[in-house]
Formats: structure tokens, C-alpha cells, sequence
């Protein structure tokens, strides 16, 4: 299970979590982005961007 | 049929969009644009159809021209995504095409620009040309705040801050309309509610299911077939003069619309897209 990288808290992904979702520390609330799913793999999460969008 | 979701961050949407295809039991790869590097040389790629699903507008905006120049069809088309990802050329597409819209001026320099926002009186809304979910648009109710606003622009922005898009502001009630076209139909739409006079949902506005009148579809399809047509979100102020088009966004997102229309919108994007795979690959033939 991956650790929160900020607090330390245990991060537990969800059966369906996809490579490139956003996730949110349960404790201390940081995004994160997941990286990878086997292993799992978590990064913070990118900044909002002036061009992104829908 | 082998299907590339060019995608980097992956949203609720993106999400529902791969459940869709694994049921479907679809081919489809991942294009992440963060890993992603085009040589210009190339002539062929692995996927009979892109989906595009990029957060970042111009990683999609370049990203679909190479595709599209080279015979790889998109959903949607680099023509599309230019149009719609600014709005001077969205709200020039629409009037050209007869769609009402409110009444816009675009200026280069905060002189031209305050006369501009004189002569259409106020409230009157700045936005930048390029930008999305309700970010950086402003509303002046006068003349001070308009200078503000123009020289804050001028100053602290790139040089792209210095379009500026003046549109008219319409009073909505406290909502404005999201529809959502597949092609050539209104498949459904919601309104979205708020106290403020943003009405983005990623602003918290809320939403409820809106019928899609003959009216409403009507103007719609027009909307998108003047932007270029595809796969569409319309967003429609009902106004003293009656139904107008602010704005079409092309990667639409419509996480809260699903459950309030009860419109699969997930799915019926995955079949029109791979619609408009198995188009090109027969007329490939």
C-alpha cells in the first residue's frame, strides 16, 4: 500500500484506480497523482495550468 | 479497430471513457502527452482513430494537426479544437454563422479597449481568449474598474492577455444551460445553478436536468456544426432576447450530468468515435 508523501499516512487505492488518476491524501489532504497501479506508484499531483481546461 | 486516448491527468470522464471501451471490449492504447514526442517525419500511426481527451489545450491543439495532416482521424478535429479553445474565433464562428451569441468586441490596446467597453455600457465581461473552466473572467460594472482590469492585463500577462475579449453581459437568472451534442443531436442537458454569475460547475454551481426543447436542440446543433461539428458541449444562456450560445467546449466534461439526465454520455462518445474509425478505415479501402 502506498504512503502518503507528505504525512506519511497509508494511501489505500481503489480496486478500479487508473494510471494518471488524482487521489487525495485521507489525512493531511494532498493530491497526488498515481503514477503507476502495479506497482502502485504515487507523485504529487501537476499544478492547474494556464491552458487547461475542457 | 485499434483506438489512442490522447490523454495526460486522467479525470472522472477519462475514467468512465475506459470502462466504456473495456466493455466494448475496444483495442485501445493510452497516448499520455507527457511521454508523448512527435517526429514531424512520421507518416503512420498505431491507431485507426484518437480520441482526445487532453487536459492541456495547446499539447491537444498541436498533437491533433500532426494526427490530422497525416490521415489519423480525431475526435475531435485539430479544426475544432482551434476553434472552440478561443474564443474570439468561437464567438467569430458563431455570429458568421448566424448562431446568437452575445455581442462581442475584441481589441489589442487598453485605450481601444475602454472605448470598446464604453460604447457597450456596462456590467460588461473581460475573459481571456484562451482559458476554461470560468478562470480569469471578470465582470466590470464601470469605468474604474474596467482601467484596472485593462492595465492589469496588460501589465501581468503574457502578451495573449492583451486580446481583449469584451462580451456583452447577459443577465441569466442565476443559470445557463450545458448541452451536450454527439454529432448531430442534443443528447441531453442540465442547467447550472449559482448565486455568483459564474456558473462553471468547477466554480460550484449545481445542476439539474434540462429538457432538450426543439429550440434548444435546434441551436445547439447549429452551435456545433458552425464551430466544425463532433463531439460538443454548448453552453447556452436563456436571455431577454432568447436562447444564446456563450461559448462550445471540446472536451467536454460532464461527470455531474451524467446521473441528473441519466444519458450515458461515456458511452455514446466511445460509439461515435469509433463510428468515425470504422468510417475512415472504409473509406480507406
Amino acid at each position: 500500500m502506498p504512503k502518503c508523501l507528505e504525512c506519511d499516512a497509508e494511501i489505500t487505492l481503489k480496486a478500479d484506480v487508473e494510471a494518471g488518476e488524482i487521489i487525495d491524501c485521507p489525512d493531511c489532504g494532498t493530491e497526488f497523482e498515481v503514477r503507476s497501479v502495479d506497482p502502485p506508484t504515487l507523485d504529487h499531483a501537476p499544478q492547474e495550468e494556464e491552458d487547461w481546461g475542457e | 479497430m485499434r483506438l489512442g486516448l490522447l490523454c495526460s491527468i486522467i479525470r472522472t470522464e477519462e475514467k468512465l471513457i475506459l470502462q466504456a471501451l473495456r466493455d466494448r471490449g475496444v483495442e485501445f492504447e493510452k497516448i499520455d502527452d507527457r511521454q508523448l514526442s512527435l517526429d514531424l517525419h512520421t507518416e503512420t500511426f498505431p491507431w485507426d482513430v484518437v480520441l482526445e481527451r487532453a487536459v492541456n489545450h495547446a499539447r491537444a491543439l498541436h498533437t491533433l494537426k500532426i494526427f490530422n495532416d497525416r490521415g489519423l482521424p480525431t475526435v475531435n478535429t485539430w479544426d475544432v479544437a482551434n476553434v472552440c479553445g478561443d474564443k474570439v474565433l468561437t464567438s467569430n464562428a458563431l455570429e458568421r454563422a448566424h448562431v446568437l451569441t452575445p455581442r462581442t468586441i475584441v481589441a489589442y490596446t487598453p485605450d481601444s479597449a475602454l472605448a470598446a467597453i464604453e460604447s457597450m455600457g456596462y456590467p460588461v465581461v473581460l475573459k481571456p481568449a484562451v482559458g476554461s473552466w470560468g478562470r480569469l473572467i471578470a465582470r466590470a460594472n464601470d469605468r474604474h474598474a474596467a482601467e484596472a482590469l485593462l492595465e492589469h492585463k496588460q501589465i501581468l500577462g503574457s502578451y495573449h492577455h492583451s486580446i481583449f475579449y469584451i462580451q456583452e453581459y447577459v443577465e441569466k437568472g442565476g443559470r445557463d444551460i450545458r448541452a451536450f451534442v454527439v454529432g448531430d443531436q442534443t443528447i441531453c442537458a442540465i442547467y447550472r445553478m449559482s448565486d455568483h454569475w459564474i456558473t462553471n460547475t468547477a466554480r460550484g454551481a449545481t445542476t439539474a436536468n434540462c429538457p432538450v426543447t426543439d429550440e434548444l436542440n435546434a441551436i445547439c446543433v447549429a452551435a456545433a456544426r458552425a464551430v466544425g461539428g463532433g463531439i460538443l458541449a454548448v453552453d447556452v444562456f436563456e436571455s431577454e432576447r432568447g436562447l444564446q450560445v456563450n461559448e462550445v467546449n471540446y472536451t467536454m466534461e460532464f461527470r455531474n450530468s451524467i446521473g441528473v439526465t441519466g444519458v450515458p454520455i461515456h458511452a455514446r462518445i466511445v460509439d461515435y468515435t469509433l463510428s468515425v474509425g470504422e468510417a475512415a478505415t472504409t473509406a480507406a479501402r
